[in-house]
């Protein structure tokens, strides 16, 4: 293809004329507006895989709805982000995950339940996702109870940051699961314990160790946590990093998506060497830390 | 790039030998780009040799194992999670260790569970045989349907193992089956003989930028159900300078009810590769594939046979019948994934990852297989340009109404009295086709029209005429040609209920609506059962409906409705059964 010249076009939303760059992305030409479309499948530092298409918005002339993540403007378009029809669509998806996954943990899709009006009591016994919590590690759990298929992780492990490829989508339909080659143990996987899979993970299906057990000894305490900015000091890279404590006490460690050296993603070191740090309660057994 | 890692797990030698052999005579090219959505991809000349190595694997030992799939992901330098991600799609790969034997798939949908497959499957399982209940297997004309798949040895389907004649039927203008009566299928000479190359020669002569004109001219509209213009493809296509460019025949043929492509191809190869290599020729693609379901064995096997003697005769290849244009074909085999009949899915499933569909725009006509402009098309399709090559567009417009030009093959089966292939003039009615095959079985209740994508006709709308445009109207679809027709004896819910299970075991699970609606319309189906549909169902249904056609990313999740809003529509759910 060839490549697009950088001129100005004009869309509508909701009513409201907007200019934007070619190449701009119906839900970036919405935000530049003020005007708030609600994401699931998006994030910042990740390729669009417009999978969940809880985005999806009214385009005058389109038959179908069309995923504001991905889809580009294009001069003269009539876009509705919240017409009746987009609230119905949203309303169902939001139906469909709540009636398949346990999103407790996701304060965002529990706002969206809520303001779509997503009613799952309609639903006579769904089939769920049932996964067991995967343990097998002392740095991270996966909860695949949790997971709704939003592929963040396998592109963070993948060719969006880490290039390492460990986990991918596997089976098909209903039973699709974000699996490494025939659901080895992670530890004997090609992991290499970033935990670039976790910082992505919109509903808390992949969590820290250390979260998990203090959720599970009931001593998880939001008012009782902060979060402090710093430098890590294993390289001379200087990638920023948001510790998150309670009762100071770190429990995750993260880095801003908008970071311009990270773009929130960093290593094994500077993601859990932290456990180093403060006196272990457990030792980390099976992922290697020398390299 | 990081080196890849992958588990102690190791091959035994059989499947070392596989996958050696693979790689070490490849099929004729050797490229592949990732491309994904990102566009953000890594190079890997190999990895379009993983669904064959994949075949490889799974036929030498009946499964793939451990270690033989970290032998073939290292080799074709995959990750290993990829692959198992690729291999867990399809429904022909078996992941764990099966007991012994082979493995009989027999068809449960619809027709075929009418027909006798449920007591089929018991004489089998009785007999000790594994079974795997299988969606349709495009062998619907002779029910009960199966295909039987094995370790060691070639696969076997129906027209292998039993000797009745190919069951198809012309009326006053035999077009696309002209050949099929005195063909030998696999014999060049026969091929040339009735005709065969003529319309190539004329392509050559031509041009590309005339033969354009005359697919134009004439009409012609995609045969594998969305009817877009054929001409209008081949054009943008051929207006691309970037090489290379690529020419796709998609004969995955799995849409319930359908068996035409299959019939082609088992009857009459030559036909589908002069055609693609006219593509080719008259729009500057120099490679063409030939995607076919993984269970058409015999298909298969024909056409590889009519492309070695094309290679042969230099009808492929290099120079092609003296031009300077060069054109080369290759086959891959599907592995049991209906949605890889969707184009995008498609490139994806030979680029070897999973048949998850892309997102359009970009169109494949702009970026399509490997990331290039590509034309795809049904072999249906491919068949007309030889009718419009061969007798002129005027002669090719006689048939057919302004709109719907030509004819049309109609796949009929269920409780009809000679269920088979059928060519017709676009225009016909469903009452006369009906009737050309001898009348329905019983007495008629309705009509699947278009495969399970498509709407139940009740008899009083037998006289809508089969065209393009009256079926639209009619708020009908021709979709692929499927004619199935069902009795007052047959249970529609029973129908409606295997539908919906079809598009829940058949959804690729990429986007929510889909993945998740599909199984939510089944099991409000099934709650239905025999009662009347009340109130909250209906509006329930209609609901999820609603953001399956809405929201869904491609054609399956956008039509896996469709059937059960005509019904709920024709008032077929009204009634309790009693
Ligand atoms: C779920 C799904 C399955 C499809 N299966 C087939 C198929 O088996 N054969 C086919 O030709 N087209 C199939 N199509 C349509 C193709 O995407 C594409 O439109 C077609 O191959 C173009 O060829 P035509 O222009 O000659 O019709 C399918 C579409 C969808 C959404
Ligand atoms: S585990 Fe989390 S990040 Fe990964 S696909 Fe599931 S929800 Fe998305
Ligand atoms: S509509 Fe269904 S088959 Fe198509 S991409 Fe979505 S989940 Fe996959
Ligand atoms: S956020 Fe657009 S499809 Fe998920």
């Amino acid at each position: 293809m060839s490549e697009l010249q950088p001129t100005e076009i004009a869309i509508s939303i909701n009513g409201t004329t907007v200019s934007v760059d070619a190449g701009t992305t119906i839900l970036e030409a919405a935000r530049s507006a003020g005007v708030e479309i609600p994401t699931l499948c998006w994030a910042s530092n990740l390729t669009p895989v417009n999978a969940c298409r809880l985005c999806v918005v009214e385009m005058e002339g389109s038959r179908n709805l069309v995923p504001a993540c991905s889809r580009e403007c294009e001069q003269g378009s009539i876009i509705h982000t919240e017409s009746e029809r987009v609230a119905l669509n949203r309303k169902m998806i939001l139906e469909f995950l709540d009636t398949t996954n346990d999103l407790s943990e996701s304060t965002e899709l529990q706002e969206f339940i809520v303001r779509y009006e997503a009613d799952s009591s309609r639903y006579t016994e769904p089939s769920q996702m049932k996964d067991a919590t995967k343990i097998e590690d002392d740095l991270f759990v996966r909860a695949y109870d949790r997971c709704v298929l939003c592929y963040k992780c396998v592109e963070a492990c993948g060719d969006d940051a880490q290039f390492t490829f460990a986990i991918s989508m596997a089976g098909r339909g209903f039973d699709t699961r974000v699996s490494t080659e025939f659901d080895t143990p992670l530890p004997e996987s090609a992991c290499v314990y970033c935990g670039n899979c976790v910082g992505v993970c919109p509903t808390n299906a992949l969590q820290f160790k250390k979260e998990f057990d203090l959720r599970q000894a009931a001593q998880w305490e939001p008012e009782r946590q902060k979060t402090t900015e710093t430098i890590c000091s294993y390289c001379g890279v200087g990638c920023t990093l948001e510790l998150h404590t309670q009762d100071n006490e770190i429990y995750k460690v993260t880095s801003p998506a908008d970071h311009s050296v990270t773009a929130g993603h960093l290593c094994v070191k500077g993601r859990f060497g932290w456990q180093y740090v403060q006196p272990p309660t457990r030792r980390p057994s099976s992922p290697d830390m020398s390299s | 790039m990081s080196d890849l890692k992958y588990t102690d797990a190791t091959p035994d030698s059989d499947e070392r030998e596989a996958v050696d052999y693979l790689v070490s005579d490849p099929p004729v090219r050797r490229e592949s780009e990732r491309w994904v959505i990102s566009g953000l991809g890594r190079t890997r000349d190999t990895r379009h040799l993983l669904l064959p190595g994949l075949h490889q694997l799974q036929n030498v030992k009946g499964w793939i194992s451990p270690g033989g799939l970290n032998y073939l992901a290292e080799t074709l330098q995959i990750p290993a999670a990829e692959a198992y991600g690729v291999a867990s799609f399809y429904d022909l790969f078996q992941l764990e260790e099966p007991e012994d034997g082979p493995l009989h798939h027999v068809c449960v949908d619809p027709v075929c569970a009418n027909r006798g497959s449920g007591s089929y499957i018991e004489e089998l399982r009785s007999e000790g045989h594994r079974v795997h209940e299988s969606p349709c297997l495009g062998q619907c004309e002779r029910p009960p349907a199966s295909f039987v798949q094995m370790t060691g040895a070639e696969n076997q389907d129906l027209t292998s193992t039993t000797s009745v004649d190919p069951q198809f039927f012309s009326g006053a203008t035999s077009r696309l089956l002209r050949r099929f009566r005195t063909n030998a299928p696999t014999r060049l000479e026969s091929y040339k003989e009735q005709g065969g190359y003529e319309a190539l020669k004329s392509a050559i002569e031509l041009g590309g930028t005339r033969v354009i004109e005359m697919l134009l001219d004439s009409g012609l509209t995609g045969r594998g159900g969305a009817a877009f213009p054929t001409g209008v493809k081949w054009q943008s296509v051929a207006n691309h300078q970037s090489a290379p460019k690529y020419v796709v025949a998609n004969a995955d043929e799995s849409e319930p009810g359908t068996f035409k492509d299959r019939m082609i191809l088992e009857n009459d190869p030559f036909a589908l590769i002069e055609a693609m290599t006219i593509a080719g020729i008259s729009t500057g693609c120099e490679k063409g594939w030939i995607y076919i379901r993984g269970e058409y064995t015999t298909a298969a096997d024909r056409l590889a046979r009519a492309i070695a003697q094309a290679y042969s005769a230099q009808l492929l290849g290099e120079a092609i019948a003296g031009s300077s244009a060069s054109f080369d074909l290759e086959i891959r085999q599907g592995a049991g994934a209906y949605i890889c009949g969707e184009e995008t899915s498609l490139f994806n499933s030979i680029e070897g990852f999973r048949g998850e569909p892309r997102s359009k725009p970009p169109y494949p006509t702009d970026i399509g297989l490997f990331g290039q402009p590509t034309i795809v098309n049904n072999p249906e399709t491919f068949l007309n340009v030889l009718e419009i090559l061969n007798y002129g567009v005027d002669h090719y417009r006689s048939a057919g109404t302004p709109d719907s030009p030509g004819t049309k093959l109609f796949c009929l089966s269920g409780d009809i009295a000679r269920p088979g292939l059928y060519e017709a003039d676009f225009g016909i009615t469903l009452r006369e086709l009906l009737s050309n095959a001898g009348g329905v079985d019983g007495v008629l209740q309705t009509v699947l029209l278009g495969g399970a994508a498509g709407c139940f006709v009740s008899p009083q709308q037998l006289d809508v005429p089969l065209t393009f445009e009256d079926t639209k109207s009619h708020d009908l679809t021709l979709g692929s040609g499927a004619v199935m027709v069902f009795s007052t004896e047959v249970s529609v819910r029973d129908v409606l209920s295997r539908l919906a299970q079809f598009f829940r075991d058949e959804s690729c699970g990429q986007c929510v609506p889909c993945r998740i609606g599909t199984v939510r319309q089944h099991e409000v189906l099934l709650q239905i059962g025999d009662s009347k549909a009340d109130v909250e169902n209906v509006a329930l249904l209609e609901d999820i409906a609603t953001v399956m056609t809405d929201a869904s990313i491609c054609g399956l999740g956008q039509t896996a409705a469709s059937a059960v809003r005509s019904a709920l529509t024709l008032g077929l759910l009204d009634e309790s059964r009693p």
